[in-house]
C-alpha cells in the first residue's frame, strides 16, 4: 500500500485536520507514507510533516498555486498519483479538500467515499466507516480498484507528534486551461467582529428556528441569565442574522462548552462536528425526526418561542431567590 | 442565459438503508431534495435578472423521479430531463458524475448548479466531479451569486472567513442552503408544470457504455451495515408545556444552573 495524504494549510501552518489524517495513515502499516503540499511559498510546511508521520512529503509550490482553489489541485495530484503509482489517497474534509477529492476521483476514476469517522484494515481489504441517515447507522464501505479515495469528517483524528524528518521532494506543476478559470478576488475575509464564544462554559445556539434574526432575543437572554455566550448555525450567519465569529460547526468554531443548548438546530453533521464533545447537549426542536435528537443528552419537542422564554425565567428566578 | 440545475429524487420522509441491497431504499413517495430547491431558486432568479433564458432540470434517477422533477417545474423551470435506466441503479460518484456530465454536453449550458447536499445520502461533492469531466469551472458552497459582464463572482463561507470567487461563463457552481428562500410553487405553477416537457433519456441515448454505469461503473462498495456507537442515558420529551421546567431540573440535577 502505498498512501499519500493531502497537507492541506492555512497561513503558514499545516491544518491540524490533515495531520490528524496523516496520523491515521500511520496507523495502517504496510508501505509508505507521503505528504503533498500544494501552494505558493510551502516549502518550509514540508519540512514540518515529517515530525507527525510522513516519510516523505511532495511539494508543489508555484505561485499560481496560491489561492486555495480545488482544480489545480486536482492538476497536481493527479499527475503526481499517475507518475508515482500511489494507491490510496486521504483528505480531511474541507470546503477546499472536498472539492479536490471529488475532481480526483473524476480525473482518476477513482472510487471516493467520503464523510468517514474511521479507516481500518479488514481482511486484507481497506474498510471505511461510514455514519449515514443522520448518523442512525454505520455502513462499512470499499473500493473495487485502486487508487483509493478517501475524505475523512473533520475531527476524525488528532495529529500525533513522533518526531522525524521527511524526505522532501519536489512535484511538477503544469496546470490545465479550466483549472486556472475560477479565479480568487478576495480571501478569508472576516466579515463582522464579535465575541470569541471558545472558552464560554455555557453556550444557547440559535438556528433557522428561531424564525429570524429580531428573534435572538431569545437565545441571548437565556445565554445571559447562564452566564454564556451565543452560538449560531451556518444557515444564520450567511443570512445575516448573527455575526460569523459566533458560528460553530465545521467551517466555524469548535467548542466544548459544560452545557450547549441548541435551539431551533436542525443538527446536521458540519454543525455536529463543531460542538459534539460538549458536556451536556440540550436540544429543543419542533421536528421530532431532527438529527439533533441522535446526539443530544435531553431532546425537547417544542416550540423554541414557548420553551425558550419560560427556561430563562426559571434560570433567573433561581438565581435571584 | 441558460441555466441547467442538477436535481434528485429522494426518499419522502424518513430515509432508510435496506439490508439486504444495502441500497438506500427508494421506496414509498418521491420528493425532491430539499438542497436542490435552493438551487432551483436560484436559477429562477439568474434568468430573471437577464431577462431571458431557459432553466433546464437534470437528474439521474428511477422513473418515478419525475414526480420530483415536477414539483421543481412548478417553482418555474422551463423544461426537464431524467436520465432513467436500470442499468444505471447503484451508480457511485464517478459513475453518477460520468452519467450526468454526458447528459450536460447536450444541453450546453451557461451556468450548472448543484444543490449542498443530497439529503438522503449526505453527498456533497458531486460538482466537482462533474465539472472536471466537462473541463469547467467550479465554485461551492456558494451564499451569494452575482452575474455580470459573462461572469459570476460568487461569495462563499470556508473555513477561515469569507471568500468571492470569479468564474467565466460556461462554469459550475453549487449553491448553500442559506442563499435563499425557495418559492412555493403557486397553484398557476403546479398547474403549468403538467404540461411542461419531460423527457426521459436512456444511457445509450447519452452513449453512456455499459461498463461506465451502475455497479459495473463503480469504484466503491458497501460491505456492511452496523449500529452506531450507543449513546448513554439521552433522553427526550414532547413539551406539554411543562418542558422549560424538564430542563430545568434536567440542569440542576448536573449541576448547570
Ligand atoms: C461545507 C459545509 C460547511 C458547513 N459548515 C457549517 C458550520 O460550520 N456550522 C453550521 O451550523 N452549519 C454548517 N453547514 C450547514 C449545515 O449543513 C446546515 O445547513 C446548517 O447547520 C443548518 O442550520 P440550521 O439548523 O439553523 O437550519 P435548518 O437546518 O433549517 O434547521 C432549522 C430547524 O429548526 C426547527 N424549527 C423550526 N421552527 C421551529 C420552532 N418554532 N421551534 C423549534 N424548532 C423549530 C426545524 O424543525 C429545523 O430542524 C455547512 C455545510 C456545508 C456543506
Amino acid at each position: 500500500m502505498s498512501t499519500l495524504v493531502f497537507l492541506e494549510h492555512h497561513g503558514d501552518e499545516l491544518l491540524k485536520g490533515s495531520l490528524g489524517v496523516l496520523a491515521k495513515a500511520a496507523t495502517l502499516g504496510g508501505g509508505d507514507v507521503a505528504g503533498v503540499v500544494v501552494g505558493s511559498g510551502v516549502r518550509t510546511l514540508a519540512d514540518g510533516a515529517g515530525k507527525f508521520g510522513a516519510a516523505k512529503v511532495y511539494v508543489a509550490d508555484d505561485a499560481q498555486l496560491e489561492a486555495p482553489l480545488p482544480q489545480p489541485r486536482v492538476d497536481v495530484i493527479a499527475r503526481l498519483v499517475r507518475d508515482t503509482g500511489i494507491d490510496t489517497i486521504l483528505f480531511g474534509n474541507s470546503v477546499l479538500t472536498a472539492d479536490v477529492a471529488a475532481g480526483l476521483a473524476a480525473r482518476l476514476d477513482a472510487g471516493i467515499n467520503w464523510d468517514l469517522v474511521d479507516l481500518v484494515q479488514e481482511d486484507g481489504k481497506l474498510v471505511g466507516k461510514r455514519p449515514a441517515l443522520q448518523d442512525s447507522v454505520y455502513v462499512d464501505v470499499g473500493w473495487t480498484s485502486e487508487p483509493r479515495i478517501a475524505l475523512f469528517r473533520s475531527g476524525s483524528f488528532d495529529p500525533n507528534e513522533t518526531g522525524g524528518s521527511a524526505e522532501v521532494e519536489d512535484v511538477a506543476v503544469e496546470l490545465e486551461d479550466f483549472s486556472s478559470a475560477a479565479r480568487m478576488v478576495d480571501q478569508a475575509h472576516e466579515e463582522s467582529e464579535g465575541p470569541s464564544i471558545e472558552d464560554a462554559p455555557v453556550i444557547v445556539a440559535g438556528g433557522r428556528g428561531l424564525g429570524g434574526p429580531e428573534n435572538f432575543t431569545l437565545v441571548e437572554e437565556l445565554a445571559k441569565a447562564l452566564g454564556g455566550a451565543v452560538g449560531a448555525t451556518r444557515a444564520v450567519v450567511d443570512a445575516g442574522w448573527y455575526p460569523y465569529a459566533t458560528q460553530v460547526g465545521q467551517t466555524g468554531k469548535t467548542v466544548a462548552p459544560k452545557l450547549y443548548i441548541a435551539c431551533g438546530i436542525s443538527g446536521a453533521i458540519q454543525h455536529k462536528v463543531g460542538m459534539q464533545s460538549s458536556g451536556v447537549i440540550v436540544a429543543i426542536n419542533k421536528d421530532t425526526n431532527a438529527p439533533i435528537f441522535e446526539f443530544s443528552d435531553l431532546g425537547v419537542v417544542g416550540d423554541v418561542h414557548e420553551v425558550v422564554p419560560k427556561l430563562t425565567e426559571l434560570v433567573k428566578q433561581r438565581k435571584s431567590s | 442565459m441558460k441555466i441547467a440545475v442538477c436535481v434528485k429524487q429522494v426518499p419522502e420522509g424518513d430515509s432508510r438503508i435496506d439490508p439486504g441491497t444495502k441500497r438506500l431504499d427508494r421506496g414509498g413517495e418521491g420528493a425532491l431534495n430539499a438542497f436542490d430547491a435552493n438551487a432551483v431558486e436560484e436559477a429562477l432568479r439568474l434568468k430573471d435578472s437577464t431577462g431571458e433564458g431557459e432553466v433546464v432540470l437534470l437528474s439521474l434517477g428511477p422513473a418515478k423521479a419525475q414526480d420530483a422533477l415536477r414539483k421543481a417545474l412548478a417553482m418555474g423551470a422551463d423544461r426537464a430531463v431524467l436520465i432513467s435506466d436500470d442499468a444505471a441503479a447503484g451508480s457511485d460518484l464517478v459513475a453518477t458524475s460520468y452519467a450526468l456530465a454526458k447528459a450536460l454536453e447536450r444541453e450546453s449550458a451557461d451556468v450548472i448548479l448543484f444543490g449542498q447536499q443530497a439529503g438522503d445520502s449526505d453527498g456533497a461533492v458531486l460538482w466537482a466531479a462533474v465539472a472536471d469531466r466537462l473541463r469547467l469551472p467550479v465554485v461551492s458552497q456558494a451564499a451569494e451569486i452575482t452575474h455580470a459582464g459573462g461572469k459570476l463572482t460568487v461569495k462563499r463561507q470556508t473555513e477561515f472567513g469569507y471568500d468571492v470567487i470569479e468564474a467565466p461563463l460556461p462554469a459550475v457552481v453549487a449553491v448553500s442552503d442559506a442563499i435563499n428562500e425557495p418559492r412555493y410553487p403557486s397553484l398557476k405553477g403546479i398547474m403549468g408544470a403538467k404540461s411542461k416537457p419531460q423527457e426521459t433519456v436512456t444511457l445509450s441515448d447519452l452513449r453512456v457504455e455499459a461498463d461506465r454505469a451502475g455497479e459495473q461503473g463503480s469504484r466503491t462498495e458497501v460491505y456492511a451495515l452496523n449500529d452506531p456507537p450507543a449513546r448513554a442515558d439521552s433522553k427526550k420529551i414532547d413539551d406539554d408545556g411543562n418542558a422549560a421546567q424538564v430542563i430545568f431540573d434536567f440542569l440542576a440535577e448536573k449541576r448547570l444552573v
